[in-house]
């Protein structure tokens, strides 16, 4: 199993310049899954590509399963899974949506895998660049779902999403917005090899197919009698994510110096108007915050970087403490009412006595340009309080 | 009939443990063809007991001696892969 490898003594702790996608398959580098099996998409094509050649030059003790779609790419993983091995894959877009009944499976059968997505949005019109349709798309999959700001970022939560899936036992989506981060090189610190083995250890999996000696069978047909209490104990596996999520993160911390949590306040001290996003369009509204605080201008930002679970608890502590709150959707829920983050915060906060006003907003589309610029306008709308649409389409002509 | 277990109980994933329970559970009834097997032309290949899903080809000390009637669901898998065509799918009749 993983935590073996063929350990060489490169891959010492160093300040590299990698875009998004090198970043990712270095850290599954520095992982050595037992098993990855994937199908090349844009954005997210040069993860795997990268990642072959690390099998290829022998630095990785990895099963590589060259498979004929997504769709065969996530069975292959679940069944590897199931076996017990550390698994890993890679995808966006389409890739993603071929990939949608088997996502399921691995969370009702509850495996660890893990997945890098390079969001993209989808067709039709087909459009390479990055939302978070993707995503978004497989919120009820059963899959924790982990939006990054940076590279640095995208790197560190892959590595930590290896350890929370295997605590949780449920499979983790790390995305990076595709091409955004995952074509545009950024500075970034990487972790000596070994110390990543190290922080993950070997899997302990919770059950193995290939135990001949204690047999079992995996994803049994149930019926009207059992079906619903599997899935029970799945729903209850979500719900107990988030200490592992934030015990993982303090750990991380603690040996490496970086911590992301779950829900950040940027700059939210005083602040008559925020905005609540995920991504890297944080980075974009953080430049907007301390142009308008520049000006004396009270606004702050709320990132949140667990999708799923959905961390209701710190949503409702953080924005109970605000007036007026806009929601910053990169996807369309399409005639729903607002944007599909906005939909579940105001669900958060209607059992508050004294409720903010939020408004949604749907940027980024496809990759459409979101520049600071466009932050403060939507800021300042905020800080007006005059929003006669339900949803604004940010820079829609 | 055993008393059917709460959520609590299930083990962690889509699994069963009990492998009687599968056993307990017959389901060759499914079937509408039946895979009839001809121990002369059979060459103990052993070819339909690797592709057979359900352990349905009955094996003792190597050799085929049978097919298990109680959990075929008459897929035709052991029929399509023998290499010297011993097996052949026959109507079940009733």
């Amino acid at each position: 199993m993983s935590g073996k490898g063929n350990y060489n003594g490169k891959g010492a702790k160093m300040i590299l310049a990698k875009t998004g996608n090198e970043a990712m398959a270095y850290a599954m580098k520095q992982i050595n899954p037992d098993v990855v099996a994937a199908y090349p998409i844009t954005p997210s094509t040069e993860i795997v590509q990268l990642f072959s050649n690390y099998v290829s030059d022998g630095e990785v003790d990895t099963e590589f399963v060259a498979v004929e779609s997504e769709h065969s790419a996530m069975t292959a993983c679940i069944g590897a899974a199931a076996c017990g091995c550390r698994v890993m894959t890679a995808t966006a877009s389409q890739g993603l949506a071929l990939m949608h009944e088997m996502l399921f499976i691995a969370a009702g059968l509850r495996l660890p895998i893990v997945m890098a997505v390079a969001s993209r949005s989808l067709s039709s019109p087909l459009n390479i660049h990055g939302d978070h349709s993707d995503s978004l798309a497989s919120r009820d999959s059963g899959w924790m779902q982990f939006f990054c700001e940076t590279v640095q970022e995208g790197y560190d939560t892959l590595i930590q999403a290896v350890k929370i899936a295997e605590k949780a036992n449920l499979p983790a989506l790390v995305a990076i917005d595709g091409f955004i981060l995952s074509h545009c090189q950024e500075r970034i610190e990487t972790l000596d090899d070994q110390a990543v083995r190290d922080f993950l250890g070997v899997r302990q999996p919770q059950y193995n197919l290939l135990d001949w000696r204690n047999p079992i069978l995996v994803g049994p047909a149930t019926l009207q009698d059992y079906y619903f209490e599997f899935k029970r104990g799945e729903i209850e596996g979500m719900n107990q994510t988030l200490p592992i999520i934030q015990a993982v993160q303090e750990e991380f911390g603690k040996r490496f110096g970086r911590t992301y949590p779950a829900l950040e306040e940027y700059r939210c001290e005083d602040a008559e108007a925020v905005l609540l996003l995920m991504g890297s369009a944080c980075g974009t509204c953080r430049v907007a915050v301390d142009r308008m605080r520049a000006q004396g201008k009270k606004v702050g930002m709320v990132k949140l970087r667990v999708y799923r679970p959905l961390v209701w608890q710190l949503l409702k502590e953080s924005l109970s403490k605000f007036k007026r709150i806009g929601v910053l959707d990169r996807a369309d829920a399409v005639n729903s009412y607002g944007g599909p983050l906005f939909t579940e915060v105001t669900s958060v906060l209607y059992d508050l006595k004294e409720k903010p006003q939020v408004y949604s907003y749907v940027y980024g589309l496809g990759g459409k340009e979101f520049s600071p610029d466009d932050a403060i306008a939507v800021y300042e709308q905020v800080l007006s309080g005059k929003k006669d649409e339900l949803v604004t389409y940010v820079g829609v002509r | 009939m055993a008393k059917l277990k709460g959520w609590r109980e299930l083990p962690c994933g889509a699994i069963i443990t009990d492998m009687a329970a599968v056993k307990e559970n017959k389901t060759g009834a499914w079937r509408s063809k039946r895979p009839v097997w001809d121990k002369e032309k059979c060459k103990q290949c052993l070819m339909c007991w690797i592709y057979c899903p359900d352990s349905s080809i009955m094996v003792k000390e190597g050799k085929v001696i049978g097919i298990n009637y109680e959990y075929c669901k008459g897929c035709g898998n052991c029929a399509s892969i023998c290499p010297a065509k011993a097996i052949t799918m026959e109507k079940e009749r009733k």
